[in-house]
């Protein structure tokens, strides 16, 4: 299949998106402590003389930044998508058939989802002394990604004409990527030098410890994944797709058409089966490396590591979302003998 | 609504002959013809008369050639021509996983047909199916396909003896054939039983209604099936590559 950016952009932003709001949502439902508090720091900003003050954090500092981040990527994500489209004025017509397409229900999935979202912005900064339980929408907003990307794993997993969809892998790929893409994105903007505005060591240790298991997991299914592509015993030939081949062994000797059509150029992608051997090594390395290997770089160069995490991190999702793509042979392509 | 309509008794279809297609492509023009005219049109073209012409065809005409064993070592190679068009399958995917309600199955008789009103060019029912019906049309920023000229056989204003698909009217040897595949005592269905017409990758459990005639057997009665699969895609050579990634490549395909 053509690996069209518009896409690998909408399933891999999104998917960190969503991974980060995730990640938030458990912080929430877990009872995290958001109001202000008080304590002593050597106040570094005084040049010349070093100063013991007392230093106010607030930690809805840090969640308003999060909130900000998870929206941007989710909406540009799925801006993206739109942008792919044949006719994007008309986008808002597939939110109707959520009964049966699971790109449908995609679509209304990712709209509910920014209801909580919401909701949390609005009682942590305009109404702070509302009584709504932020407990709740911290389990809503939980419940509301993995069902978005669980409807975007399907749009994929749903299509039999591509083997490489349709398979077991796919759904727990994109889950767990977009659990370790918002790991990533949740360590590098905690370690932004905000001033004041620490969030509480037990869910930064979730968030690493997130990114740290995840890693080896994608890159496990990744592998498997890689395996189960390679053994194409099932992929229909000529034969197989005209049935001709109760008579004898088929071989396509004239294509339809002298030039390119839709199905050869959408469907017909060969480059990534050249240099996929290459592609997977650099996908599943800075998948797995990323956090692993920048961990301990952040005594040495402070938040920088952590930025450099998800860049790598990030770089190795876009790959691997690419091969995604590009390596997906159509069943259709057996009438052309490719 | 792309949810599908209950079964219904008439499946309008097509029986295509493998056995007398002369691979003269009239049917697929005598359906761009059609198209680009019908209710379903334009069927627009980009570069259409340059170096590099791209544009929708409802049919498309593939030719195969099948090599035969006979006995004492000798091969006989047949040529089959294969038109490919939309199959309105029973269990469609491509009208499940439509969006937007574009993409439907007519309950009254089996038609598989896009609303173009309605379509949004996500091109998601292209990759639903695995017989290439659908081709997207950059000019229109929709998804066209065919639509057993729906606009004909129905249409009051033709002589009776047209209400037939131009892809069927076009056929100067008769190797296509229109009619109600879900009625038993049909010409087609008879037709069908008698020469045992197949469904194409039925697999997929889309279940096509159109039917492919496989060619007559050879008069001489040698229908063998040679031993020899068709041969794969080249594959890998480790010794090219260097030394890490052939050493992935060895941890890869363990």
């Amino acid at each position: 299949m053509r690996p069209t950016f518009s896409i690998i952009f909408f399933t891999v932003l999104s998917g960190a998106g969503y991974g980060l709001f995730f990640l938030l949502g458990l912080g929430l439902a877990c009872g995290v402590s958001l109001t202000p508090y008080q304590s002593v720091g050597i106040d570094d900003f005084h040049f010349g003389r070093l100063a013991i003050v007392p230093v106010i954090h607030d930690p809805r500092i840090r969640v308003a930044v999060f909130l900000a981040i998870g929206v941007l990527l989710t909406t540009v994500g799925l801006l993206a998508s739109v942008a792919h489209l044949g006719k994007p004025l008309r986008a808002w017509r597939a939110f109707s058939q959520w009964r049966s397409s699971w790109l449908s229900r995609e679509g209304v999935a990712s709209l509910v989802t920014y209801l909580p979202i919401a909701v949390i912005a609005f009682v942590l900064f305009a109404r702070p002394d509302a009584h709504i339980d932020l407990r709740l929408l911290g389990l809503l907003l939980v419940l509301c990604c993995i069902a978005t990307v669980f409807c975007t794993a399907h749009i994929y997993s749903s299509l039999p004409p591509i083997r490489a969809w349709h398979n077991r892998y796919t759904l727990p790929v994109y889950l767990l990527l977009g659990l370790y893409s918002g790991s990533l994105w949740l360590i590098a903007l905690d370690w932004l030098p905000i001033r004041g505005a620490l969030y509480e060591d037990a869910v930064k240790v979730v968030w690493l410890v997130s990114a740290i298991i995840t890693a080896p997991a994608c890159g496990w299914l990744k592998w498997r994944y890689w395996r189960y592509l390679d053994t194409d015993a099932h992929a229909p030939h000529a034969g197989a797709a005209t049935g001709l081949d109760r008579l004898g062994t088929v071989r396509s000797f004239e294509q339809p058409h002298t030039e390119e059509n839709y199905l050869t150029h959408e469907m017909g992608f060969v480059l990534a089966r050249k240099h996929s051997a290459k592609l997977r090594a650099i996908a599943f390395w800075t998948i797995l490396l990323a956090p692993i290997a920048t961990l301990p770089l952040t005594w040495l160069i402070g938040w920088a590591a952590a930025w450099l995490m998800l860049i790598v991190g990030m770089l190795g999702i876009f790959v691997e979302r690419w091969l995604f793509f590009a390596e997906a042979k159509h069943a259709v392509m057996a009438y052309y003998g490719r | 609504m792309t949810t599908l309509p209950p079964p219904s008794p008439r499946k309008l279809g097509l029986v295509i002959d493998l056995d007398i297609c002369v691979g003269c492509h009239a049917c697929a023009v005598a359906c761009k013809e059609w198209n680009d005219g019908g209710e379903f049109g334009p069927l627009p073209d980009k570069d259409p008369y340059g170096a590099e012409p791209h544009g929708v065809w409802f049919n498309r005409v593939h030719s195969y050639s099948v090599e035969q064993a006979l006995p004492d070592d000798v091969t006989r190679e047949l040529t089959v021509h294969f038109p490919r068009s939309c199959l309105h399958c029973e269990t469609p995917a491509c009208v499940t996983v439509c969006p937007t309600g574009a993409s439907y199955k007519r309950a009254e008789d089996g038609i598989v047909l896009v609303d173009a009103d309605q379509c949004i060019g996500c091109q998601l029912c292209s990759w639903a199916c695995p017989y290439g019906a659908r081709e997207f049309s950059e000019q229109k920023g929709t998804m066209q396909k065919c639509t057993l000229c729906v606009d004909r056989i129905y249409n009051e204003t033709l002589d009776e003896a047209d209400r037939q698909p131009a892809c069927v009217m076009a056929c100067p040897t008769r190797a296509r054939h229109f009619g109600d595949l879900g009625d038993e005592n049909s010409a087609i269905s008879q037709l069908v039983a008698e020469r045992g017409g197949y469904a194409l990758m039925p697999e997929f459990e889309y279940k096509p209604v159109n039917r492919y005639l496989p060619p007559r057997p050879r008069r001489d009665g040698c229908d063998a099936k040679p031993e020899s699969r068709e041969p794969r895609e080249a594959t890998l050579d480790q010794d090219k590559l260097p030394g890490a990634l052939r050493w992935l490549d060895r941890a890869l395909s363990r």
